[in-house]
């Protein structure tokens, strides 16, 4: 009884024509145990990204305490709900030897990439979420999806390749529509209409893709590999329309929201971009609930963050150079206030996945997520003492609730843990400095 | 049967709608001249290497012009394709180095698609498509190629290889079996096409130049292309390609009457807002705003408005009134709408509606019109140093250095009260050496503009104090606004900087130093023209580096070296945003 699946019995009813099934949720293909999507196969660990520009102020964000027992600080208060959910790691350098310090620029390309830019104006290459989704992201529906909460479709941590940055959804209507509009399969759905339109397309575009060879010969080297990308997104097209003409396995957890139609107005007003942020990340909550995609990216703010506070003519970035330390305070008061907004949204963010169940637990606990920013102390675009976090255990294989003191160590051992974690077969990652082969081990179960 | 028909109570404005509407742009009106006179060469137009052959993206705004000329233009492309990174100034060059991204793949399938259904619906079959089938609900053979070939033919931007377009025709006689709709199945073969990438990416190609041995130029219909989208914006009209066919673009008689033509077309008006539009970073202002509490008036209406109010009066200057580029600077002349108008502090009226500041107003050349002041500024106040630093980028071509990372900023950070105005808050980075070397670059010049806030607004103090609005640009020292605006009227790098840029532009590469001889040429020609927009752009054409093209670098042979974590391309040089105050 077994030995066939949803799919198969689908394509075979199917046989190429478009018919209508009804199809009631047989228990043959259900998981028995709660701990897997469907009929047997594990539930699949999700990788993401959250970005917040110009870092924190060390005196008020560090915790005394290391390990398990760490305390929440001045500007981390609004962790209370998700302590125990995330790592902390404090003591980062992003290491640029001989390079010079691009500010707000050089320290999340090492974060992502491992390596330092030589020169201003030198793209990053393929970035760490790319490397994760090559892995892991080839059969859902989207390999990876990306969303800011700033509003500029310039914003972005992401590459594909040097020349070919994940350019994210900055509307809120928009990444509803791309996700949950009409292209979107509902899993649970009680019947299954394939589009027959979809077969048509999907057999048009294989002329499509014979064009790119008599292309090619026209091209010299430095454009074969922009050839590639293109051929490479026709293919994702062509994988996106056999997923359209497949139903898919059900998944208990994926519930579509409810269409979006108003979304905040533009500019980098915290409110308005905590709004955008929260819109986003629970179209992404559900988008990675629905299996649409495996590997997803959010930006709270950009590097060198424009982030603005109703009323105070400076946004965060100049806040950060112009604002006097506070003799009473200890540190710049407003530049603080910048910090404490983007540390609530990682809260929102982290906090939303967990909310969601899947299986035995939740969705969260199926998941790694990555935040980092571009400086330490962004005052003197310092690229030592960093911080960043992680969150979920990764389907048991991360644990959570802990501070680790990095002590000046690199912060590509964090991607490098990471990539360990999300079952990359690489033995080291980064370049000089930043290389390393030594993994966050404190955090592994 | 008609190759294409009209239909009553439709307004064919497209070009497939195409031979009816080309009767309107071969016709007598259109050939007559731009009004533009070659002048005398001031300089050599030797022979050079040409520019790189090119493999660029196109932009939705060419995608949706291009469209726009063989649907019509109700055919709606509600898309925005992935912004392409500012390189050497412009997007324009930036599309010879953009890669593709899934999602971006998935953008224009969305677009295709959208476009490809409006234009076989029941409402526009009837004219766009320009044959009837025999039976609505299966294949029709010879319709399918008359409509595939006509619309290849201008998508393809070169006739379509008679192989690929019976591929074309089978895929659409197949899906309208499948379908049982002919128009669903050609829907779905112009979906396909609009989706190839010899639709969405220019591939320019080139053959043995005859005329200088040893160099390459671009064959008829790249060289058609290249045109089109540097003048238009577009791809290239019926016009253009049949020139294109019959080798008359290679002959500087043929060319210089396409070029004619081409100037003297409306369409160069949407070409030149375009370029003006990236010259200036107007890709800015579709997230610009402003704190809404310290600029009330400064709307996200007037933010659009501020882009559309340069650009009319860019529009009017160069092509309406064929004036000298270099008065931009000091005209008074532009136009208001209302939202403007509230800003400016002026009566409004409805609508956009000439404008002409009077003598003595403080409002004199596009740097005190509101998209370069609050382009160039906080969200909650005006920047002296940002102003400075787009005015030596934008409108010199200067590169103005990245600040360093290590600085003491103590002497910026919000000091005493005492501390009133930008220009008091600026001499301070003036105390730390290591601050000074940009700021004397930047801020001399735009202090001058301190007389207008982060919103445009006129203001003669700031915080109670009166503010100080002198300043110097390269030696030249003012009083005020009026006084920039003279000095930077005058400078020599206005108009070579505007040379440079259309050049790049035009030909998808950025002037190298190889290309200072032709930029030399360029350069005294514009001079010599009397710095006219239509005469520099009549020079680049017809200059052999436009047309004269170098091979790409074949591919090496392949590198086992793999370093992880990286695609292994090369470091892209880009433009990137620096850490200005």
């Amino acid at each position: 009884m077994m030995d066939f699946t949803r799919r198969r019995v689908l394509r075979g009813a199917l046989d190429g024509g478009a018919v209508t099934l009804a199809l009631p949720l047989l228990n043959c293909f259900l998981n028995g145990n709660g701990n897997a999507l469907a009929a047997g196969k594990p539930m699949p660990i999700r990788f993401g990204t959250w970005f917040w520009g110009l870092g924190m102020t060390a005196s008020i964000f560090v915790p005394k305490k290391a390990g398990a027992d760490w305390e929440l600080t001045e500007e981390t208060q609004s962790w209370k709900n998700i302590k125990q959910n995330m790592n902390l790691f404090t003591g980062l350098t992003a290491f640029r030897d001989t390079d010079p310090n691009l500010c707000h620029y050089s320290g999340w390309v090492i974060n992502m990439t491992g390596q330092s830019p030589k020169a201003g104006g030198d793209k990053p290459g393929e970035t760490l979420d790319t490397t994760i989704s090559n892995q892991v992201g080839r059969t859902t529906r989207f390999k990876t999806l990306t969303a800011t909460a700033t509003g500029d479709v310039r914003s972005t941590v992401s590459y594909e390749s040097a020349n070919a940055p994940t350019n994210p959804e900055v509307s809120p209507i928009n990444f509803y529509t791309r996700l949950f509009g009409p292209d979107f399969q509902d899993p649970n759905a009680p019947t299954f209409t394939p589009n027959p339109k979809t077969m048509v397309r999907k057999s048009v575009l294989s002329g499509v893709i014979g064009e790119i060879k008599g292309l090619e010969r026209e091209i010299g080297a430095e454009d074969k590999q922009r050839l590639d990308q293109y051929l490479t997104g026709l293919r994702h097209l062509e994988r996106q329309f056999d997923q359209q003409l497949t139903k898919p396995d059900p998944i208990a957890a994926c519930i579509a929201p409810k269409a979006v139609t108003s979304e905040p107005e533009l500019g980098g007003e915290a409110k308005i971009v905590a709004t955008r942020h929260k819109m986003m990340t629970d179209l992404m909550v559900m988008a990675v609930a629905c299996d649409q995609t495996r590997v997803f990216n959010m930006n709270y703010s950009s590097a060198s963050a424009n982030t603005t506070k109703e009323g105070y003519e400076k946004p965060h970035h100049t806040t950060t150079h112009e604002e006097r330390v506070d003799d009473k305070l200890g540190y710049q008061e407003n530049c603080s206030w910048f910090t404490r907004r983007s540390l609530e949204a990682w809260a929102y963010y982290v906090e939303a996945f967990s909310k969601l169940k899947e299986g035995d637990g939740t969705l969260l606990d199926n998941m790694l997520i990555y935040a980092f920013t571009d400086h330490g102390y962004a005052r003197i675009h310092s690229l030592d003492n960093m911080a960043a976090m992680t969150a979920g255990r990764a389907g048991g294989k991360v644990k959570t609730g802990l501070h680790i003191k990095a002590e000046g160590s690199t912060s590509g051992r964090i991607g490098y843990t990471i990539q360990r974690v999300m079952g990359l077969d690489i033995n080291s990652w980064g370049a000089r400095s930043n290389n390393t082969s030594k993994e966050f081990g404190e955090i592994l179960a | 049967m008609p190759l294409f028909r009209s239909a009553a109570g439709y307004s064919v404005t497209g070009v497939i709608a195409a031979t009816l509407a080309l009767a309107s742009c071969s016709g007598p009106a259109a050939q007559k001249s731009a009004g533009v006179k070659p002048t005398a060469i001031a300089a050599s137009d030797a022979p050079t290497d040409g520019t790189a052959r090119r493999l660029r993206l196109v932009t939705a705004e060419q995608y949706r012009n291009t469209l726009a000329y063989v649907f019509g233009p109700n055919i709606t492309i509600p898309s925005a394709f992935a912004p392409v990174t500012r390189t050497d100034g412009l997007l324009g060059v930036g599309t010879s180095l953009a890669g593709v991204t899934a999602s971006q793949m998935e953008i224009y399938q969305k677009t295709a698609a959208t476009a490809a259904a409006q234009v076989v619906n029941e409402s526009n079959r009837h004219f766009l498509v320009p044959c009837t089938p025999k039976d609505t609900a299966a294949p029709d053979d010879a319709c399918a190629r008359i409509f595939l070939s006509a619309v290849g033919r201008l998508v393809y931007r070169r006739p379509l290889a008679e192989e690929r377009l019976v591929e074309y025709i089978a895929e659409a006689n197949e899906s309208a079996t499948k379908l049982k709709d002919f128009y669903a199945g050609l829907g779905a073969a112009l979906e396909g096409m609009l989706l190839s990438p010899r639709v969405l990416m220019v591939s320019e190609r080139g053959e043995p130049d005859p005329d200088h041995p040893g160099h390459e130029r671009l064959d008829g219909y790249s060289l058609a292309s290249r045109l089109s989208f540097f003048l238009w914006n577009a791809g290239p009209d019926d016009l253009l390609l049949k020139a294109a066919a019959s080798g008359e673009l290679h002959t500087q008689k043929g060319l210089s009457k396409t070029l004619d033509r081409m100037l003297a077309s409306p369409r160069l008006e949407a070409g030149m807002r375009a370029f003006f539009d990236d010259m200036f970073m107007f890709d800015d202002f579709n997230n610009l705003a402003k704190d809404g509490q310290i600029y009330p008036v400064f709307t996200g209406v007037a933010v659009q408005d501020a882009r559309e109010q340069t650009l009319r009066t860019v529009i009017d200057h160069l092509l309406t009134k064929d004036r000298d580029y270099r008065d931009l600077f000091t005209t008074r002349s532009t136009f208001i709408s209302p939202s403007l108008a509230t800003i400016y502090r002026l009566p409004t009226t409805p609508g956009w509606s000439p404008y002409e500041f009077p003598a003595d107003s403080p409002r004199m050349g596009l740097l005190t019109q509101i998209s370069f002041l609050a382009g160039h500024a906080h969200p909650g106040r005006s920047s002296p140093t940002l102003r400075g630093k787009a005015l030596r980028e934008v409108l010199l071509c200067q590169t103005v250095p990245r600040p360093p990372a290590n600085v003491d900023f103590s002497a910026v950070e919000n000091p005493a009260s005492t501390i009133k105005t930008q220009r008091e808050r600026v001499a301070l980075h003036l105390k730390n050496p290591v601050c000074a070397g940009c700021h004397k670059i930047t801020d001399p010049m735009g202090l001058a503009l301190e007389n207008f806030d982060g919103a445009g607004q006129f203001r003669t103090e700031e915080k109670g104090s009166k503010i100080d609005a002198s300043g110097s640009l390269d030696g030249k020292e003012f009083q005020d606004v009026t006084g920039l605006a003279a000095a930077l009227h005058d400078h020599p790098q206005v108009p070579s900087c505007l040379v440079k840029r259309v050049f790049a532009y035009g030909t998808g590469s950025p002037a190298s130093a190889d290309e200072k001889s032709t930029l030399d040429y360029l350069n005294k020609n514009f001079a010599a023209g009397g710095y006219r927009l239509r005469n520099l752009l009549r020079t680049v054409v017809m200059s052999s580096a436009f047309s004269t093209v170098s091979s790409p670098t074949p591919e090496p042979a392949k590198s086992a070296s793999v370093v992880h974590g990286s695609s292994g391309a090369s470091p892209v040089k880009t433009d990137i945003k620096t850490d200005a105050q």
